[in-house]
């Protein structure tokens, strides 16, 4: 490659280094006065561009070419900015004290919220951004033809990164937040209402995010894809660059725009392999990013998590009648029930696989779909380009999963809290992309079609009965061995880990070895869903699957055993039945989880059991749940 | 004590389920300087989160300015012109002396003299020479001198003071005291815990005994000084 | 009476503070040996060198003749030392008698055994614990629910589960009442001789102090003052200025 081609390579990944960084400067500086992990940081990008493309009309009519587009840019910011208030104030100033999972989720919820919201106002059809006046040719440099637009870019990032510097060590406001971001407590100690303050911040993330997505708007339609793509990036680069840390911010966009631009050279199909990879080797050197610092509170998620046995007779009767009913279905059900049920007890496994390392293990996990895909993609392709028997492609689908997830395991373990989270999802992605990119071995979007059971167990009957015999034996060994020496290891680990360690127990081994079972269960029931289903696709692999886990055991209820089995039929079906009913599925589940966070966040199983004990944990005890008692 | 500043009656407070704090009562007045003596882990620094709003389990009455604090929030405490300085200090690393003296910062209620950082590096020179140093690069004492300095800067009209001589040279306790007789000058209210009797014996008027998350002893500090019993009992080893 | 544990100048600094310099003293197979001193004086970082918690720059620690310094905690658990923690550090969703059998099961590295009920393995071993330890009244109660000091009671029942030489205690008695210390010290006292257990520990309640450890060190900034009787702890001049402060010739 020559130089001018180097050259103009080299200014293309600086322009989109500019656009990450408004976006990650903004995360970064929730991030750091917060602790909150903002999903919703992505869909803020989107409104962005979104309110650019309505505003910017009428202003550019009513004010002239000449200063009618950048009003309408900033017009976009602000108004994003307000949204992040909004959001702030009613939702997320209530979870400050919660524990990651239900932060995580509940900005979650926003995000479904705001996508099924764009949708409504602006339909499903991008909107193409204009050219912008005085900047719609291009200059020459080293006899390539550069876009101005795109060289105006490549200066707002400097420019924004120079004014954010500005206001965080000249102006009274920024001194405060830096203070806040160091230690929240003294701060206000000294007089400063927090509250305020972050609000104040929260404004300013999400104006950035805004402004970033009304910048981005004339070089990318703005559609309703923008803002996954754009919190994925942005989380990569936060966590490169320390979560927290402006000045990492930028560097890491400034690696990350780089390595897009020259990583499509050398793999046109891995890019996002290569980010993803990227971040787990800084991770692996610099556990807190490149100019992060470690958290100051290391928050034990779900700490007074009981995992006591059903308790109560009348729990043991809720089994029984559960159990004869998931017997007899096949025999009085419709087909189309059958199959729901099939699909709602696969899923249960997921989530019940999900939940034991999250609640029993403490290991928080955004990214289990990477386990149910690979059980799903190894079932599909074990039959399809193997030639593998049935029985073959359902034991391969745990024994990939499983293997896949005792070396991410290692590497996960060494971290904690949300870096630990933010890890798990970055592998998830890596497969993900993997499935995307990697046409010839995986069908890429199209994924593979045709997997279907030979002969008798083809039946949609007969299906049933063998999924949940097997997927019935997964949950019930797992269970056994939350009870057993493994398990109350992982409970004793998650506990107080010093203690552990000053009884002769290796925590992170075992930490290993739970996270390579659970990977292993969700291979099984990847495995059963790629012969109900008849093929698999990346979506499988994406990061609704994991949220949607995390949903189920959420609205089942985290801290029981039967919680995450309880949700993630009721999920199954809920979707199910809602889904013809209404176009806007997101919004509904969106809403579903901040009602879930906000009011209930034992879920149901929980629910049920603060009332009446029936699933073990005698009412008298203290309080269940950490998570209830620190919301409060 | 009709006349007290901040009057706390009744307090209890606990560490998760340790019981740490019995009853305590005490009493600040205007421009007195109080003394709280122990030994470590005797519940001193507890008092003073106690009355800061920093602990999440107490009972009892807090008074300030006959205003009951109890169901505020720390930083409302703190608006209400009390401030306090904790023993671990906690500067603002990444922020300079200035910076953490403008966090401080807060226009006193009636102040005719608001404390100026100007101000207060006449009253700690150290400070003044290091004002664009980042205050995790400061020496103890120096860092002691801005956790307090940075306190004043809210023009508190009462001052919790925890452990304000641990840890420090001979030479910069000295000039901590001597901070403290100007602050008292001024007309400050000042609560101070201490383990270093003769720290307290030079800066207070009184002084309150703490053992065991009780107050044993309430007196001049002359007294305390002079009797073995109760320095044996609840100060010395 | 034959040295169990050696320590040799242990030093260890926190970026560019030197918690602790040169620290030396030895125990005794049976002994009870309290480390004493002001804040900052440097007893915890000495402590936590001891159990592994903290590694340490310089020095040696030698338990039997075998050095241990910088060993990780569960290597030095196995050779023989138990702790417990001043914020006392127990199983808070598992039964009293369940957070025993953890170091059981640990002990007989049945940790990752996937089948068997956890719940009834060593179930009588620990039990026979809890009763010396006068717990046998709580072993179904969950840890998160106990009163504070039977919680300091667990961490003793948990940290001699597996008999050992050595026990660590750290500020054993903070935040209990007088009554609850004296009780719990007289158990530990009468838990060692009959065991031959050597206690090291840390403790800032005075009366303890000289109740129950035969020797005592005494630590400020980071260096020991002294070592010795309590009787000649007490008549120390140095140590009356270090607890009273003010300048040496005030105390002298």
């Amino acid at each position: 490659m020559d130089l001018s081609f180097f050259v103009n390579q080299a200014l293309t990944g600086l322009a989109s280094a500019s656009s990450l960084f408004l976006v990650a400067s903004g995360l970064t500086l929730i991030f750091g006065v917060s602790r909150i992990v903002n999903f919703a940081h992505g869909s803020m990008f989107m409104l962005g561009a979104y309110a650019a493309a309505t505003v910017y009309g009428p202003i550019v009519s009513a004010l002239g070419p000449a200063i009618g587009p950048w009003l309408a840019m900033l017009a976009a910011a602000v108004a994003v900015g307000l949204i992040g208030v909004v959001v702030e104030v009613l939702l997320l100033r209530r979870l400050y004290h919660a524990p990651h999972m239900l932060q995580i989720l509940a900005t979650f919820g926003i995000v479904l919220i705001v996508q099924d919201a764009v949708v409504l106002i602006w339909g499903y059809d991008q909107i193409v951004g204009p050219r912008i006046p005085g900047l719609r040719g291009a200059v020459t440099i080293f006899g390539q033809r550069f876009p101005q637009y795109e060289l105006f870019m490549l200066f707002i990032g400097p420019v924004v990164f120079a004014g954010l510097w500005l206001l965080l060590h000249r102006t009274r406001w920024g001194t405060l937040v830096r203070a806040a971001t160091r230690d929240r407590e003294m701060a206000d100690i000294l007089g400063v209402d927090q509250a305020k303050l972050f609000t104040t911040v929260f404004f300013l993330g999400a104006a950035l995010a805004g402004l970033a997505g009304g910048l981005q708007w004339p070089r990318e339609p703005a559609n309703i894809y923008l803002d996954t793509r754009v919190i994925l990036e942005a989380f990569v680069v936060t966590v490169i660059g320390g979560l927290g840390s402006i000045g990492g911010a930028l560097l890491a966009s400034i690696i990350i725009g780089l390595l897009q631009a020259f990583g499509i050279l050398l793999f046109p199909k891995s890019t996002l392999v290569l980010v993803f990879a990227v971040m787990a080797v800084v991770l692996m050197v610099r556990p807190w990013g490149l100019l992060g610092r470690p958290e100051p509170q290391a928050v034990s998620d779900l700490a007074e998590t009981k995992t006591a046995p059903p308790a109560h007779r009348y729990a043991a009767h809720a089994f029984a009648v559960a159990l004869a009913i998931l017997l007899v279905l096949p025999l009085f059900a419709p087909d189309y029930v059958v199959k729901l049920a099939t699909q709602a007890i696969i899923f249960a496994l997921v989530a019940f696989s999900l939940n034991f390392i999250v609640a029993t293990g403490g290991i928080l996990s955004f990214g289990h779909a990477a386990f149910f895909g690979l059980g799903a993609y190894a079932a599909a392709i074990a039959v399809k380009s193997h030639g593998a028997s049935t029985g073959l492609a359902l034991l391969a689908a745990p024994v990939l999963a499983g293997l896949v997830a005792l070396g991410v395991g290692w590497f996960i373990v060494r971290r904690t809290g949300i870096y630990l989270a933010m890890l798990t999802l970055a592998f998830a992605q890596i497969l993900w992309s993997v499935a995307f990119q990697w046409v010839e071995f995986t069908g890429g979007d199209n994924g593979i079609v045709g997997v279907y059971m030979p002969g008798w167990a083809s039946q949609t009957g007969a299906y049933y009965y063998l999924t949940l015999a097997f997927c019935g034996i997964a949950v019930a060994l797992i269970w056994r061995i939350m009870f057993a020496p493994f398990g109350y290891t992982l409970r004793a680990g998650r506990d107080s880990a010093l203690r552990c360690d000053a009884i002769g127990i290796d925590v992170r081994r075992h930490q290993v070895l739970a996270f390579a079972l659970a990977g292993s269960a969700a291979g099984v029931a990847g495995g059963f869903f790629t012969f109900l289903k008849g093929g698999v696709d990346p979506s499988l692999l994406s990061m609704d699957i994991s949220a949607d886990a995390l949903i189920m055991s959420l609205l089942g209820g985290v801290q029981t055993v039967v919680g995450p089995l309880v949700g993630g039929a009721a999920f199954t079906f809920l979707k199910a039945y809602i889904m013809p009913v209404t176009d806007q599925w997101r919004l509904v589940l969106g809403i579903v989880i901040i009602v879930l966070v906000l009011a209930f966040p034992r879920g149901i199983v929980g629910f049920i059991n603060a009332r009446s004990g029936w699933f073990g944990g005698a009412k008298s005890e203290a309080p269940v749940a950490s998570t209830g008692e620190k919301l409060a | 004590m009709a006349d007290a500043m901040l009057s706390v009656r009744g307090l209890n407070a606990h560490y998760g389920r340790a019981h740490i704090l019995h009853d305590v009562e005490l009493h600040l007045a205007r421009g007195e300087v109080v003394a709280l003596l122990g030994r470590n882990g005797a519940g001193k620094s507890t008092i003073m989160k106690s009355i800061m709003g920093l602990l999440p389990r107490r009972r009892g009455r807090i008074e300030f300015h006959g205003r009951d604090v109890g169901p505020l929030r720390p930083y409302q405490i703190s608006r209400l012109g009390l401030a306090y300085v904790p023993e671990e200090r906690r500067i603002f690393a990444g922020l300079t002396v200035l910076e953490n003296l403008e966090v401080g910062r807060r226009a006193g209620e009636g102040s005719a003299d608001p404390w100026t950082p100007e101000r207060l590096f006449a009253l700690f020179p150290n400070l003044g020479e290091r004002r664009r140093a980042d205050g995790a690069r400061l020496s103890g004492g120096e860092q002691q001198m801005l956790t307090v300095a940075r306190a004043l800067m809210g023009n508190p009209q009462a001052i919790l003071l925890d452990e304000p001589s641990e840890g420090l040279a001979p030479i910069i306790v000295e000039q901590m005291a001597n901070a403290v007789k100007a602050l008292k000058a001024a007309g400050l209210s000042i609560l101070l815990s201490e383990q270093n009797l003769y720290f307290a014996h030079q800066v207070s008027d009184r002084a309150y005994v703490v053992d065991r998350g009780r107050i044993r002893y309430e007196g001049r500090l002359d007294a305390i000084m002079a009797d073995e019993n109760i320095r044996r009992a609840h100060l010395a080893v | 009476m034959s040295v169990l544990l050696e320590v040799n100048g242990l030093a260890k600094s926190f970026g560019g503070v030197q918690a602790v310099r040169d620290v030396s003293f030895s125990l005794g197979r049976s002994e009870m040996l309290a480390i004493i001193g002001p804040n900052g004086a440097g007893k915890s970082t000495c402590f936590n060198m001891v159990g592994g918690q903290i590694r340490p720059d310089r020095g040696t620690i030698v338990l039997d003749g075998q050095d241990i310094a910088g060993k990780a905690p569960r290597d030095i658990w196995r050779r023989g030392v138990g702790r417990t923690f001043q914020i006392s550090a127990t199983f808070m969703s598992m039964t009293v008698c369940e957070n025993v059998q953890m170091a059981l099961m640990s002990h007989h590295w049945r940790t990752r055994a996937l089948l068997p009920l956890a719940s009834r393995l060593y179930a009588e071993e620990a039990a026979a614990i809890l009763d010396r330890i006068g717990l046998a009244d709580r072993r179904s109660h969950m840890c998160g629910v106990l009163a504070y000091g039977d919680l300091k009671r667990v961490e003793l029942a948990v940290a001699i589960a597996h008999r050992p030489k050595l026990l660590l205690m750290d500020e054993p008695t903070a935040g209990m009442s007088p009554s609850e210390r004296e009780a719990l010290m007289q158990l530990t006292a009468d838990i060692v001789r009959q065991e031959e257990m050597a206690v090291l520990f840390t403790e800032h309640d005075m009366d303890v102090v000289f109740a129950h450890s035969a020797r005592i060190v005494v630590m400020n900034r980071g260096a020991v003052v002294t070592v010795g009787t309590p009787a000649e702890v007490r008549e120390n001049a140095e140590v009356k200025h270090i607890y009273l402060g003010g300048t040496l010739e005030a105390a002298h």
